[in-house]
């Protein structure tokens, strides 16, 4: 009883650092784009229930482009390193381009499929494959991605993860 | 009483650890470190024995049959409603109806007593500290009903407010609906004042007692509340059982709650007349294995003693709520006088979710979130907490395990 350090110790710390990498702690502890959109022409607002996390998407699309996109909410590590990631990613991408990013990161971080997409390809966000394996914490990385999508889709009323 | 016996005999916990299987093998290739007893508690080896027992020597359906089996089953799961009997000491088995959980016995009394006694423009007053299942059931009957549903404040430290409730506990009161124990913050209510007061001005009191019967002794008849509901899977026991408590005049006065079979005397097309207590809200095959692991459940816990079972989870509640207050970082949320072994906490720049991800990577459960009882959190002011609830196998070394799991978390997070 009581923690063997140990045995675990070594082994552990570097699975969590699959999940809790570098790029995905400064984003937690620095939000990018982290800021309401005074005019923006979409907006969603998103709540996970089961952690209790709550943000809202800012996106300003011009002629069918992301022009801009931000988030302000509280939650999780994950939750908010995705959410200032996908900000990020999604500036100056069309609509479409946006929607097939989702569709991307969602594979990315549920692996369901026979055929994982390539992480090479998804650039800086491929930090979040670590999620995979942790199949709670798949709502939190993704809490965002559906918050964005239900903007640009401006779906009405807020969007939960459960 | 066999608890009473046990008051002279000191507390082995390695010796009840060894009850409980779960802890004799390693779990998801660790040692478990078992820190959500709020949500539910290991089972030991004599409940899953009487599982084991009922669905290969006694399976059958109860209060049917003429056959061997069936009077067997109906004599174990009876004997378990006179268990529960005496173990909160009511006054008849006809007072003990079987339900699936707390959440069930407070469905059924908003549905059966509620419905009856409470009109539009009456009032149900709760607490603000309340789990969903003592809050959403009333919702919905205040909202049918066209009454309004109240709520006591608390103070800071999560404590009751009795001069408030004092106030609100008015000529439209109809019932007063209070945990014993909060599940979030671990407070323990005053309950026997609170049921004396709201008796003095004619208001029956219901007792959501889920964090509350595998902590203390509980007799309901000194108390005197009116409803008491707990579960099963809480106390050691099987999940899928738990018991409402029940004046017996008032289960005389109350309408069915579902209707079938078992809960019926006679069935015509015309006219069903209904069974006795406590059959005439039991319908339907019930939960017979459950009852009887409960029961189980019950003998252990008299075996042991629900004093020793205290005493020695208040001394890890003050232990562990000593080691946490000493670190700069951590704030403790729900600091009343009387607590039951729960710490709800936050860490500094630390979301409780990643809290509870990197305890589990280190084979310690803890349960994160807002643990149903979502105003509360509210009233911090916080989205979660990080909640370590404390159970009677749990030892100082599960504390430290906890307090080298923190120092793991803020390694990532530095």
């Amino acid at each position: 009883m009581g923690p063997q350090k140990g045995k675990r110790g070594v082994p552990l710390m570097s699975d969590l650092r699959d999940l809790y990498q570098e790029v995905i702690l400064d984003h937690h502890k620095k939000p990018r784009n982290f800021h309401k959109i005074e005019h923006a022409n979409r907006r969603a607002e998103g709540y996970n229930p089961l952690c209790g996390d709550k943000l809202s998407v800012y996106i300003q699309l011009e002629n069918g482009i992301v022009k801009d996109i931000s988030f302000v909410g509280t939650g999780c590590a994950i939750s908010t390193a995705s959410a200032s990631m996908m900000t990020e990613s999604l500036k100056g991408k069309s609509e479409s381009e946006a929607k097939e990013a989702f569709e991307k990161f969602h594979q990315l971080v549920t692996n369901h499929s026979d055929s994982p997409p390539d992480a090479a390809a998804m650039g800086k966000l491929a930090v979040f494959s670590g999620v995979r394996e942790y199949p709670v914490r798949v709502k939190c990385a993704t809490l965002a991605w559906h918050t964005m999508r239900a903007a640009l889709d401006q779906s009405q009323g807020a969007v939960a993860t459960e | 009483m066999t608890a009473a016996a046990n008051k002279n005999i000191p507390y082995d916990v390695e010796k009840a650890r060894r009850d409980f299987p779960i802890f004799c093998e390693p779990v998801n290739g660790k040692q478990l470190i078992y820190l959500d007893n709020a949500a539910t508690t290991q089972k030991p080896q004599v409940v899953l024995d009487a599982l084991m027992h009922f669905y290969t020597r006694e399976c059958a359906n109860i209060h049917r049959g003429v056959h061997y089996l069936s009077e067997r089953a109906t004599e174990s799961y009876e004997t378990s409603r006179a268990k529960i009997t005496r173990l909160i000491n009511a006054a008849s088995p006809n007072e003990i109806i079987f339900v699936r959980g707390s959440t069930e016995a407070i469905n059924l009394v908003a549905q059966t007593y509620g419905k009856m006694f409470v009109g539009s423009g009456d009032e149900v007053l709760i607490s603000a500290m309340e789990h969903h299942s003592n809050i959403v059931p009333w919702q919905i009957l205040c909202e049918e009903k066209g009454a309004r549903l109240r709520v006591t404040p608390m103070n800071d430290a999560g404590e009751f407010v009795f001069e408030q409730y004092e106030r609100m506990l008015g000529p439209r009161t109809r019932l007063v609906a209070i945990t014993g124990v909060s599940n979030a913050l671990g407070t323990v209510n005053p309950v026997s004042e609170i049921i004396k007061l709201a008796h003095d001005r004619g208001v029956p009191v219901l007792v959501d007692g889920a964090q509350m019967i595998q902590h203390m002794p509980v007799d309901v008849r000194a108390l005197d509340c009116d409803f008491f509901a707990f579960s099963g899977h809480k106390m050691y026991g099987p999940t899928g059982i738990g018991v409402l408590y029940a004046k017996e005049r008032l289960l005389e006065k109350m309408p069915p709650y579902q209707g079938g079979g078992d809960m019926i005397t006679s069935v015509t097309f015309e006219k069903t007349i209904y069974n006795k207590l406590p059959y005439k809200f039991e319908a339907g095959t019930p939960n017979v294995a459950g009852a009887i692991g409960l029961g189980a459940a019950v003998d252990y816990l008299q075996s042991v003693g629900l004093e020793n079972i205290s005493a020695h989870e208040q001394e890890l509640l003050a232990c562990g709520t000593l080691a946490l207050q000493a670190l700069d970082d951590v704030r403790i949320i729900g600091t009343a006088k009387e607590k039951t072994s729960v710490i709800s906490f936050v860490l500094e720049g630390v979301h409780p979710h990643d809290i509870g991800t990197i305890l589990d990577k280190h084979g310690i459960a803890i349960r994160t979130g807002h643990h149903c009882a979502q105003p509360v959190m509210e009233f911090y002011g916080i989205p979660a907490t990080a909640r370590a609830s404390l159970g009677m196998y749990n030892t100082k070394e599960d504390i430290e395990a906890l307090l080298w799991g923190l120092r793991k978390v803020r390694e990532v997070f530095r």
